[in-house]
């Protein structure tokens, strides 16, 4: 189901035979314009996050891996250490200051001010960096998201 | 080394498939075989794994550990193999094995977890698989190697039908794509409604199969046919009207004799050459009603209440949550889309302004003043409204015996049911605005009161029925007496007409019928469902899409701005929609017992009820303004279900006890209680031995202390739970302590470096400074004692430097509690008056040479 799914999106591009293993990457601008993805703030990230190249270009072997991560039955931890790679934007395995702005801002689409934006990222430090770098690390990040009680029923799609 | 490293991830991956992966592969991938399938010695495998032991390296260590060890193994397992070939390995080569294949087998049943990319997972997956399947059969020695080899391919091959079993199954569920298109619009919680609703379908269809199959078809089958039994026919004066369609639709002639109702249900022991018992299993499923949903409820409980494991008690992480979690990835729309940015962003900025702002001084005497006025008036409209129908169900008594009743009054009770049904919950927020609650408890107040209202309404029902049966029940012994002398004085009559030995039957229409009280029960609760039914259906209709077409439509020539101010579009009123399902399902479990074609009607209703509100919620309501927490509400729900289902046994079990069926019809017409049928069974059908076994079994002496003893194990396993509940909450505050230890350990480290350096470089010997820190040392002792490396100059060092830097000192944080415990011989010494250390430190030569060292310890 999930084949003909990624099929739809470039018919053209993508063979229905797979028994050769045809290197085919859908671009992100197809992608990103399913309907399960197109409002989404983060699917750029996540699209890069999942992509073999990282640039957002998605083979069939990453389209499925996206999904199976999103899905109901991944578990946890899965869920945990993709989240973490998809809010790190700048992909150093540390979700600083920076990312965090960024996070906000894609989330209220600026409409805090620079101050309350400020406030937020910094409140989230405190809470959440446990080795006190001034930064998350995914043990950080890990710990505090497997506390909470909606993680898995947001960070989920289904298709 | 490479190729069997690749082979095992084969394995690994290709157990590991989700549902998808498993389409996927077989609808695609010929090449790859799914399953415990072929051993796959491609040759491109090879570029594969140069591909994937570079993916291996970028990844983390823990990832490249394990390709290391499964490297050395496999090296040291590539050359038993080659050496020795499968038939004749030695004994530590297969326990080796053995070892190996465990471990394969563990990392394919843990391949899901690991974060690593699908293309490795799958060769990883695919490799392990081999590998098992390669060296699993040579395992078992000699004869039995077969054997092994077999149990071992039907071993998969189960596993293989199960999964596939398990994908049907999930292919089967209906409305999967109608729920999905509900929840990117209006996102989980309201989907959470229908998937509820989709949930009691299934209970529904099961409840009813199991009536229909087990009660009903063995009547209409093999039981006596329409008209031949008096309490299957339409009695001879309601004949006439009995096809009318007003007759028809309060339930009344030739359904109220139909099989729909308890009333048409014959006392045979024994039906049809299959020698159905029907009485017996009328009264074993109207019992295994009850239990089957009290078993499903109960286990969705406990799965619910598997997956919220966290209690929440973290208030820690509030900012951090919102968020990471805020954002409902389900949403697929752009409108939802909007709205869930707009919510975020007003909780934000809730929370900011919480932050910041101190709190309030309220008065709380007004405070409580108002919520015990506001809880006064609700309680005197909740009685109010009991009295109400009370008064209401005892005038529809008095009008079923006049006649030329109206419309109106014939279904009065339903009428005013549904009246305050609609109106009271309104009333009661605004009612609550008195009490000035966090919106979250405001409605779990909100909840509770119309819980209360509809709980009471229903009993007030009850015993206003209650009133109505006892009623009949003294007309029917009257009625008894008339029947009999009826059929005594036509036998005479016939016997005086004709000399037939056997007199002709009387026509069943014509035999005087007692009042059937338990259809009478069971048409009053259908009647309720249905007028329930039809009132939702118009609420929704009128309430949802005459508003929306009103809103939209008139907007247009409308003063202000319709949309956006009063009427506006509805939105999706989750807890009432809910809260309506349980009751629906609270009257079903009441009446099936009386009326066992009231679950069909339920299923038509569940059926119709989802396409209907599918169609509602997409074409007349806007999403949600406010967030709404769809994971906790589940298990809430769930347990007002369970509620529900106890309150409706009792009324059931009540009259199974107590009340003595009727004498002429239903299925245990003639015996004094119901539930002799189940005497009757054990005595007739079984051997007697059983009939002994129970009569023991019921002996109170017996059941006392069965049921002591289960007090006994409930009270003790609630003491174990406790007890797992407090060390739980322990463990929490010991982890909670370590981390604000480590993070005050961090900062001080931070901030006594610099300190410490400048002690270091103050540290020149002067007696003078010994003494100084007498009083300082309590102080200074611990921050330098943990830097250890210096440690014993550290102290000195700190003596010294602690007139200088005892400002700093001071501004140290105060040291952790276990530096005290290490040192305590310093303290112990230094403890006594400062000036009685000098004449005892002078006697030590060397000391005041040096001016630090501590001779005394």
């Amino acid at each position: 189901r999930l084949f003909y799914r990624y099929r739809d999106l470039a018919p053209q591009l993508v063979p229905l035979d797979y028994t050769h293993k045809p290197d085919v990457t859908l671009p992100y601008q197809l992608i990103g314009s399913m309907p399960e993805l197109k409002d989404n703030p983060f699917r750029q990230r996540i699209a890069e996050v999942f992509s073999a190249r990282g640039d957002g270009n998605m083979t069939l072997d990453d389209f499925l891996d996206m999904f199976s991560v999103l899905s109901e039955m991944a578990p946890r931890d899965l869920k945990a250490y993709y989240a973490f790679k998809i809010y790190d934007f700048n992909n150093d395995d540390y979700i600083c200051k920076a990312d965090l702005e960024k996070t906000v801002n894609k989330l209220t689409r600026n409409e805090l001010t620079p101050e309350e934006v400020n406030l937020v990222c910094e409140k989230v430090i405190y809470e959440a960096d446990a080795d006190n770098d001034g930064k998350l690390s995914l043990e950080d990040f890990q710990h505090m998201i497997v506390r909470a009680p909606d993680f898995l029923s947001t960070f989920h799609i289904r298709i | 080394k490479e190729e069997e490293e690749s082979k095992e991830e084969d394995i690994c991956s290709q157990q590991n498939g989700t549902s998808k992966r498993k389409n996927y592969q077989r609808e695609n991938k010929d090449g790859k075989k799914a399953g415990g399938g072929s051993r796959q010695r491609d040759k491109k495998a090879p570029t594969k794994d140069q591909k994937e032991s570079e993916n291996k390296e970028k990844k983390t260590s823990k990832n490249g550990k394990e390709g290391e060890n499964k490297e050395g193994t496999d090296r040291k397992n590539s050359t038993s193999s080659d050496s020795s070939g499968e038939e004749s390995l030695s004994e530590e080569e297969l326990a080796m094995l053995m070892e190996q294949v465990e471990q394969k087998k563990k990392l394919i049943s843990t391949m899901r977890n690991k974060p690593w990319r699908m293309v490795k997972k799958l060769s990883v997956l695919r490799e392990a698989q081999a590998f098992v399947e390669k060296f699993e059969g040579a395992l078992g020695k000699g004869k039995g190697k077969k054997l092994y080899a077999y149990k071992m391919m039907m071993a998969k091959k189960w596993v293989k039908f199960k999964r596939d079993f398990d994908n049907f199954k999930t292919q089967c569920i209906p409305w999967e794509m109608k729920i999905k298109e509900v929840e990117s619009h209006f996102g989980s919680s309201v989907a959470s409604y229908f998937i509820f609703l989709r949930w009691m379908y299934g209970v529904n269809l099961v409840l009813f199969s199991l009536i229909f199959g087990l009660v009903i078809i063995p009547e209409v089958l093999m039981g006596m046919p329409y008209g031949s039994m008096p309490r299957k026919t339409v009695p001879r004066a309601e004949q006439a009207t009995a096809m009318d369609f007003s007759v028809l639709w309060d339930f009344e002639g030739y359904i109220k004799y139909s099989a729909l109702f308890y009333g048409y249900y014959n006392n045979q022991r024994t039906i049809g050459w299959l020698k159905y018992r029907l009485p017996m299993a009328y009264f074993m499923v109207g019992i295994s009603v009850f239990g089957y949903s009290l078993m499903v409820v109960i286990r969705s409980m406990a799965r619910n209440a598997n997956e919220s494991t966290a209690d929440g008690d973290d208030h820690n992480f509030i900012f951090s949550w919102k968020m990471f979690t805020s954002w409902d990835y389900l949403i697929g729309n752009p409108e939802t889309a909007d709205n869930k940015f707009a919510s975020i962003t007003t909780s934000f900025k809730e929370s900011i302004v919480d932050e910041q702002e101190s709190n309030k001084d309220e008065n709380i005497h007004l405070r409580r003043f108002l919520r015990v006025l506001a809880n006064l008036l609700i309680i005197c409209c909740l009685c109010g409204s009991g009295y109400l129908i009370y008064f209401v169900v005892k005038r529809s008594q008095t009008f079923s015996k006049m006649q030329n009743v109206g419309w109106y009054e014939r279904n009065e009770v339903e009428i005013v049911m549904s009246l305050l049904g609609m109106f009271c919950p309104p009333l009661f927020e605004t009612i609550a605005a008195l009490e000035n609650y966090h919106p979250r408890i405001g409605l779990k107040w909100q909840l509770g009161r119309i819980f209360a209202l509809f709980l009471g309404n229903l009993y007030t029902f009850l015993l206003a029925l209650m009133d109505d049966v006892n009623e009949k029940l003294a007309e029917e012994d009257v009625v008894k007496n008339i029947t009999h002398w009826t059929l005594l004085g036509h036998h005479n009559s016939s016997l005086r007409n004709g000399s037939a030995a056997t007199p002709p039957p009387l026509d069943p229409a014509d035999v005087p019928r007692g009042p059937c009280w338990e259809t009478t029960v069971g048409i009053e609760f259908v009647r309720l469902t249905v007028s329930d039914i039809l009132v939702t259906y118009i609420t929704i209709l009128v309430g949802d899409f005459i508003r929306a077409c009103f809103v939209r439509f008139v907007n247009y020539c409308w003063c202000w701005d319709l949309e956006a101010g009063f009427p506006s579009y509805a939105e999706f009123d989750i807890s009432g929609n809910v809260l309506g399902l349980v009751f629906n399902q609270g009257m079903i479990w009441m009446g099936s017992f009386y009326a066992p074609g009231l679950v069909g009607i339920n299923v038509l209703r569940l059926l119709t009820s989802m396409y209907f509100q599918c169609w509602a919620v997409m074409s007349s309501n806007v999403p949600h303004a406010r967030v709404f927490k769809a994971s906790k509400s589940n298990n809430f729900y769930m347990g007002l279900l369970l509620l529900i289902l106890f309150l409706s046994l009792l009324p059931v079990a009540y009259t199974i006890m107590s009340l003595p069926p009727s004498f002429d019809c239903g299925p245990f017409s003639g015996k004094k209680r119901m539930y002799e049928v189940i005497q009757e069974t054990i005595e007739l059908d079984f051997p007697l031995f059983v009939a002994k076994i129970f009569s023991y079994v019921a002996n109170p002496g017996l059941i006392i202390p069965a049921i002591l003893l289960m007090v006994l194990a409930i009270y003790y396993l609630n003491a174990v739970a406790e007890a797992y509940q407090r060390a739980n909450t322990e463990l929490k505050k010991k982890m909670q302590m370590q981390r604000e230890e480590e993070k005050n350990k961090r900062n001080n480290k931070a901030s006594t470096n610099p300190v410490l350096q400048d002690m270091e470089d103050l540290l020149t010997p002067s007696p003078k400074r010994e003494t100084h820190p007498k009083q300082a040392e309590d102080k200074n002792m611990e921050p330098p004692g943990r830097t250890s490396p210096g440690g014993k100059q550290g102290k000195p060092a700190a003596l010294d430097g602690s007139p200088r830097t005892g400002g700093r000192g001071a501004a140290l944080s105060p040291p952790p509690p276990q530096r005290f415990v290490t040192q305590p011989p310093m303290l112990g010494v230094r403890a006594p008056y400062p000036g009685q250390l000098r004449p005892w430190r002078q006697p030590l030569g060397t000391v005041p040479g040096r001016g630090r060292g501590q001779p005394w310890y």
